[in-house]
């Protein structure tokens, strides 16, 4: 059964949230909104992770995992050279959901806002994860990969799921859509490699090349 | 002897895990085990009889994920009929003496309820009735609901169960780390929900060992009058080698439940990790179990908490109702729920403790409008509601989908009204307010009114309804009409608590009707309510006389420490602060309320425009202030001077503004510039970008008919028709759903080929919109808002 990790995390990237929310430069009365909904978000966050380590071997575009395999030929890449692979899942639970229901309906700035924390919270969340891991297996974690991504069908969520038990441990749920139920949730496998990857902007992956955060 | 007997006057023991026996044996992980039934009986045999063997009582059958969503019919059927099959032969093998049952296992679903999740509540009750009828034909002995961490999905089994069988239901709850369920509730409010629902046990299993779900156990305990299981797991997971291995032997974990058999406990067995080893130790002690002790406590819950009459005055917000408002009836018959969200929120967020809620108005659907604000109201709020309905469809409708034990508005004692809603009250549970009247009216002494108080009390009774379930309102009548009514109903308030121990409620304002300055004699009538021993109260906290009369109530009461509350709170309900405030603004200038707006300053936006309006004419403000402020940040927006946030919170600050304006206008007479529906399409759940437009949208004068979420195409075309929109707004955000997009196009195309569309969403591209047909593609909410006005132009 894969162990939990529920650290705590780092204090909320006011700069990150205020990216999340399309917003490059904040007014007071921005600013007071974010710190007024980042006390209730916080307060509604009840965050739990799980985690599995295991081994790897990729043959083609399938990659072999042990317990189960994935084909996908992007995947296969990002995990090339790896000694290892890490399936996890990660949450911030349902407390979270509920108050972007209630603004979506009554202030869609605050749900807006909400939104964003939650974004930049599950991120950091999934990031204190990946050091955390590899740490504990003294090698460097890749960047993180989902289904979704690439060729790696949203489907996959499936066997994330039955893998770690997703619904059991973290009580996380796949709607017909495949999307997951709390919304502001992860899942995803990184490798864990002798060398670290050559730093390089999130944004080089992303295919959404009109947003306007786009970095070089 | 059947289980109800046995249970009576018996400890009960349960048996232990399943899943780790069967991987033991062979069973591979992502097979589902329910399968073993049909494939392996011999395994599924020798694991259950080992349990009886162990001394076991009750056997459960290996049909935890049996059910629609996972198998289709002719599977379903086969393996229910194996699965008890099973059961019953090891039963018979077994060489045990102990009296042994059969019951029928069910678990979660494995989808989450809506809103938050996308399973419907009447789907769960089908799909669990499912079971339940293949169960009850096989011949099982009782039904065990278990692991179910969301309360509305343990409802909908519930009822399914209750629906096709008279067995014994017992029901088990996952309790995380934190005590509660995962969606929110505690032990407390899951007494108040089963025991409603008339369950035979209830009790908590899996998540967590014996030792940290006894805080869980004993709240149940403090709480249940029902007997009390728990099935816990052999403590925590640990890996080991890379095996899984718990942390509680079966002594131990013997030891622990011998404990709470001690303070009660009359059910027990084991979860994940345990064995038939584990309890060995305790059937072999066989423990005595403690008399049942009913409880009394008069309680009603929400998804999340309980509320309990009896220690403090119980607050009910009395906002949400048509009676006296032009606007609220007004919302009502546009099916307008944001604004009835609104109230519910503002009067949570006055400290009320339970939520009044009446929409009948002679003009609208009441069963479907009711049922729809409860669903609506319980997703976004916490509190408790009091269902006020004289129509009993209505009521039964709501009270089945209500997320909790509910406060039932109200019987009184007429045949007629006994025999509609008792019914309704036991079979969904509930604490009913019963009005002090019958055929021949209202007595007008006390004894009168006492006497109809005890006269329900005994009908109630032959229903099955306890006492602690019925909360008597003496009715507060006008005292403009009879100098003595508010003598008489305060005689009548005092001698329902002290002759017939039962709680009291009122709906204090009633008092001041066709009186000035109605404030000053309800809070007076409200405090010699209190005094005499009122429970609770229907009133607008709003009021700063009521809330300053509750403040020092509790304070002079001693039922406020230190009078922390007090400290804490009257100083929101200073009268001179407010009229000073309101006057401030009501000097202030025009360009006041632009900057306002501007700047998102909702509140003031909102006074500033009710006080423009003492001088200026709604149709001018709205021209000369509100529009040229809503450009201003619109066309910043488009120049990307402004962001996304503060266009929202300007949009709101207009929105408050309008709020003032539609107060002010006669209804109907708002000119809209045209109908647009929105929806998130068929299987998304995203909906903040759909909501971003609608704000715009009614901003700049449209009238917006919102569908929300995961909207199937039918429902599209369906309303596009029926509002002759002629612009429908799509969106969606994951790659998945655009499909769904598309077919709603097509599907409109078809029926409503007039209506143009307009889709939005991340995902989506112009190229993308394009492909699948829409008329077009708008990047952020003032693109929609440009493109509306062009098509309606």
């Amino acid at each position: 059964m894969s162990p939990f990790y529920d650290p705590v995390l780092p204090p909320l990237d006011e700069g990150e949230v205020l990216r999340y929310a399309g917003c490059k430069e904040a007014d007071r009365a921005v600013l007071d909104l974010l710190s007024d909904c980042s006390q209730e978000a916080l307060e509604a966050v009840q965050k739990n992770a799980c985690y599995l380590t295991l081994p790897l071997e990729i043959t083609g575009d399938t990659c072999n995992f042990g317990l189960f395999n994935l084909t996908s030929r992007d995947l296969a890449k990002a995990l090339s050279d790896c000694e290892k692979a890490v399936v996890f899942a990660a949450t911030l639970g349902l407390g979270l959901d509920r108050l972007i229901l209630k603004y979506g309906r009554l202030s869609p700035a605050r749900a807006l806002m909400l939104q964003a924390i939650g974004a930049e919270r599950i991120e950091t969340y999934c990031d204190l994860l990946s050091l955390h891991v590899s740490a504990e297996e003294g090698l460097f974690a890749t960047r993180r990969f989902s289904p979704g991504y690439g060729d790696l069908p949203l489907s996959a969520q499936k066997t994330l799921f039955a893998v770690l038990q997703c619904e059991k441990r973290l009580g996380l749920c796949l709607n017909d859509s495949l999307l997951m139920t709390p919304t502001k949730s992860v899942t995803a496998i990184f490798g864990l490699k002798k060398a670290p990857d050559c730093r390089e902007s999130k944004c080089s992956h992303c295919t959404k090349t009109d947003c306007s955060f786009r970095g070089a | 002897m059947n289980f109800q007997t046995y249970l009576q006057n018996h400890f009960v023991c349960l048996d232990g895990g399943m899943g780790t026996l069967l991987q033991a044996r062979g069973l591979q992980s992502g097979e589902l085990p329910e399968r073993w039934n049909v494939t392996h009986p011999e395994e599924i045999i020798a694991i259950q009889q080992a349990y009886f063997d162990a001394g076991r009582n009750v056997v459960a059958t290996n049909t935890f994920g049996a059910n629609a969503l996972k198998f289709g019919a002719e599977e379903l059927e086969r393996i229910v009929m194996c699965a008890v099959a099973n059961a019953r032969t090891a039963m018979q093998k077994s060489n045990g003496t102990q009296e042994k049952f059969v019951a029928l296992d069910i678990g979660p679903l494995g989808k989450l309820s809506k809103p938050l999740g996308d399973l419907d509540f009447e789907d769960a009750v089908s799909i669990f009735a499912e079971t339940v009828r293949l169960g009850v034909r096989f011949g099982v002995d009782l039904i065990l609901i278990e692991t179910m961490n969301d309360a509305y999905e343990t409802k909908a089994a519930v009822l399914a169960a209750k629906e096709h069988c008279d067995l014994p239901i017992l029901v088990s709850n996952a309790y995380g780390a934190d005590g509660k369920l995962m969606t929110g509730a505690t032990p407390h409010a899951m007494v108040a929900l089963l025991e409603g629902l008339g369950v035979t046990a209830l009790g908590a299993n899996c998540s967590l060992g014996p030792k940290q779900l006894r805080g869980v156990a004993e709240e149940l305990l403090a709480h249940a009058s029902v007997p009390v299981l728990l099935k816990p797991n052999a403590g925590l997971p640990c890996v080991k080698d890379g095996c899984t291995h718990f942390d509680v032997a079966p002594d131990e974990f013997s030891e622990e439940l011998y404990a709470l058999i001690q303070k009660g406990l009359r059910i027990a067995g084991g979860c994940c990790g345990t064995t038939p080893e584990y309890i060995r130790a305790l059937t072999a002690k066989q423990p005595e179990c403690l008399p049942l002790t009913p409880k009394t406590e008069t309680v009603v819950s929400s998804y999340s908490h309980a509320v309990t009459f009896g220690d403090e005055p119980v607050l009910i917000g009395e906002r949400i109702n048509p009676t006296g408002k032009k606007r609220f009836r007004q919302a009502l018959v546009e099916g307008d729920m944001d604004y009835i969200l609104n109230e519910g929120v503002r009067q949570a967020d006055a400290g009320v403790h339970l939520l009044y809620v009446n929409v009948g108005l002679p003009e609208i659907d009441e069963p479907q409008l009711l049922t729809q604000a409860v669903c609506e109201l319980q997703a976004v709020l916490n509190l408790p509601l009091q269902i006020d309905t004289a129509d009993p469809v209505a009521m039964e409708r709501a009270l089945r989908r209500y997320n909790g034990k509910a406060l039932v508005n109200s019987v009184n004692g007429k045949e007629e009204s006994m025999r509609a809603v008792f019914p309704l009250v036991q079979k969904y549970g509930g604490v009913v307010i019963a009005l002090t009247l019958d055929e021949s009216g209202i007595p007008d002494t006390a004894e009168g009114r006492v006497a109809i108080a005890q006269k329900i009390l005994d009908t109630a009774k032959t229903y099955g309804i306890d006492k602690k379930n019925l909360i008597f309102d003496p009715l507060a009548m006008t005292v403009s009409a009879d100098n003595r009514s508010a003598l008489v109903t305060l005689e009548a308030l005092e001698r329902i608590g002290r002759e017939l121990g039962c709680y009291t409620s009122l709906g204090v304002s009633n008092v001041s009707f066709g009186l000035p300055n109605r404030d000053a004699i309800n809070g007076t009538f409200f405090a010699l309510a209190l005094e005499r021993g009122l429970s609770a109260a229907i009133l607008n906290p709003h009021s700063a006389e009521m809330m300053r009369t509750y403040l020092s109530f509790c304070a002079l009461h001693g039922l406020d420490e230190n009078c922390a509350h007090y400290v804490e709170h009257i100083g929101n309900y200073t009268l001179t602060a407010t009229d000073a405030t309101q006057k401030a603004e009501a000097v202030s200038g025009a360009s006041d309320l632009q900057h306002a707006i501007i700047k998102g300053f909702c509140e003031r936006a909102g006074s500033l425009c009710k006080a423009l309006l003492e001088t200026v004419a709604p149709l001018e403000i709205v021209q000369n202030e509100i529009i040229p402020a809503l450009n201003t940040v619109g066309q910043g927006f488009e120049a990307k001077t402004v962001y996304l946030p503060q266009l929202l919170m300007s949009a709101e600050a207009a929105k408050s503004a309008f709020e003032q304006i539609k107060l002010a206008l006669p209804q109907d007479s708002g000119a809209s510039r045209g109908t647009v529906v929105l929806a998130t399409v068929h299987g998304d759940i995203h909906d903040i970008g759909k909501n971003i437009v609608k704000l715009l949208l009614e901003n700049y004068g449209f009238t917006v008919i919102d569908l929300g979420r995961d909207v199937p195409p039918e429902q599209v075309v369906e309303a596009a028709i029926a509002h002759q929109a002629p612009l429908v707004g799509l969106s969606a955000l994951m790659t998945t759903t655009v499909p769904a997009m598309e077919e709603t196009i097509l599907l409109l195309r078809k029926e409503a080929p007039s209506c143009r569309v307009v889709v939005g969403g991340a995902v989506l591209t112009r190229e993308y919109a394009d492909r699948i047909g829409a008329d077009r593609y708008a990047r952020d909410a003032m693109e929609t808002v440009r493109y509306a006005e062009e098509v309606f132009a």
